[in-house]
């Protein structure tokens, strides 16, 4: 016993050192539990509030391409208006459609909250987006976030009171599902960690006719996204070796480097869904 | 000024450059320069190893903390910690120079060249352990030795400015204390 005490005195220093490095590398790979873990919200909290007052700053230097980048988003809103269309009258009796929006609301899948951008990283092998909307604004864990011209930036992982984390394309555990818009295989995303926007489709099988120049967009299988959303245009096609997928690169349509507005988009029905899952999932256990 | 009000303002000065302005910084979307760790280096010679790794660790998990993956940097300050005092046994130049100086400096280490290959010895340890558990996630040996080295350069030629720009007085104290 008295052993064990004195090579405990003797070796402290190095236990301890083992000990902190241990810590550290179960925080780094059990990422996971981090977000449970009730330090981790007021530590986003904190942190949150020294990144908004930076922004604040930071924002007069973006102002020029965010304008440019609303300026885009309004246009093809306008060119989406009713008014600029007009159809000869060939029809025999024209119906007014007299559902009000108020009454479709309770029908209404996604709702769209605007949320400004307090914290931003592409530097990083793992990077994340801080917005400055939390909890108390209606954003909630699991959102899809997209920029103003619809090209998909990530999803909400972490939400305090005021602020939200969103995980983005260009993290390593980030896995959202792509789709080729013109040939329709669905693939997966990944980053490798090198060049910030450019990701790679994985799972494309060798038999779709893919080419450079192709869109990919959202496939609407997650509840977070919605279909249709733009994620990139493919830059690279090469066949893998020992599989019979393509190894696709392609360019984000999201541009990470100047994000200063986004759109967290909740869907109405994912509580729905999931509870449909669980059912599930509890009677095949 | 009082060493412990001294240190707490380098904390956050250190932390805020960091994170604020050296992490925006991405040459060809590889290098990162990394200066805060010098706050560990300037730490006093007579601070304890346990206080050393325990301030570390404090410093990396505050890091940490505004990057959201936690782990990285702490793991990385208290490796740092853990061998500073090795170093400076190894490389301080006569028996006593850290009875007689406050904190590691281009006079306290006994001229520019000691002191150079004491900051780029634990640049380099730093960068590499950090840059290790970062790329054991993703797996590509060259382009992970290509960033260290990279890195650790342009992090030493921003600690050089640092040092130029913000000289400490270092006040020789008698060692008869």
């Amino acid at each position: 016993m008295r052993n064990i005490f004195l090579f405990l005195r003797r070796y402290f220093n190095f236990i301890l050192f083992l000990l902190l490095q241990g810590f550290s590398i179960y925080l780094i790979v059990q990422y996971s539990n981090y977000h449970k873990a009730v330090f981790s919200k007021s530590a986003n909290q904190l942190t949150g509030k020294v990144n908004e007052q930076f922004n604040k700053v930071e924002y007069y230097f973006q102002l020029k391409k965010t304008n440019d980048s609303l300026v885009a988003a309004n246009e093809k809103l306008y060119n989406k208006l009713k008014a600029d269309f007009e159809l000869p009258d060939t029809t025999s009796n024209f119906i007014i459609d007299s559902i009000k929006v108020d009454s479709m609301e309770q029908f209404r899948k996604y709702h769209y909250y605007p949320a400004k951008v307090v914290y931003n990283s592409v530097a990083a092998q793992n990077n994340f987006i801080v917005l400055g909307r939390g909890a108390s604004q209606q954003v909630k864990e699991g959102m899809g976030i997209i920029d103003p011209n619809r090209g998909v930036v990530g999803v909400v992982t972490e939400v305090s009171a005021d602020f939200a984390v969103v995980m983005s394309l260009l993290h390593k555990d980030s896995h959202l599902s792509g789709k080729l818009l013109k040939s329709g295989e669905t693939g997966t995303l990944n980053w490798d960690g090198k060049t910030p926007n450019i990701i790679s489709l994985a799972g494309i099988p060798k038999s779709s006719k893919v080419a450079k120049g192709d869109t990919i967009i959202s496939s609407g299988f997650s509840t977070s996204i919605p279909k249709g959303m733009m994620i990139g245009i493919v830059q690279e096609v090469k066949p893998e070796k020992n599989t019979g997928n393509f190894q696709i690169k392609f360019r984000s349509a999201a541009n990470f480097y100047n994000l200063e507005y986004v759109y967290a988009i909740d869907n109405k029905q994912a509580e729905n869904i999931k509870t449909i899952l669980d059912k599930v999932k509890q009677k095949t256990q | 000024m009082n060493s412990l009000v001294k240190n707490i303002i380098r904390f956050a000065l250190f932390i805020l450059v960091q994170v604020f302005v050296l992490d925006k910084i991405h040459l060809h979307q590889m290098v990162t320069p990394y200066i805060y760790f010098l706050f560990i280096i300037w730490l006093p010679f007579r601070m304890g190893r346990t206080q050393q790794m325990l301030i570390a660790l404090v410093l990396g998990f505050t890091l940490d903390s505004f990057r959201h993956h936690p782990g990285f940097h702490t793991a990385a300050c208290v490796l740092l910690a853990y061998i500073r005092p090795f170093l400076i046994n190894l490389f301080i130049p006569q028996e006593g120079a850290d009875n007689n100086y406050e904190e590691p400096s281009f006079k306290s280490m006994g001229g520019v060249l000691p002191y150079m290959i004491f900051i780029s010895v634990l640049t380099f340890i730093h960068h590499g352990w950090l840059f290790l558990l970062e790329a054991w996630q993703f797996g590509n040996i060259w382009y992970f030795l290509v960033k260290t080295l990279l890195s650790t350069a342009l992090s030493l030629f921003l600690i050089i400015i640092t040092e130029l720009l913000f000289v400490r007085q270092q006040k020789f104290r008698t060692n008869t204390v």
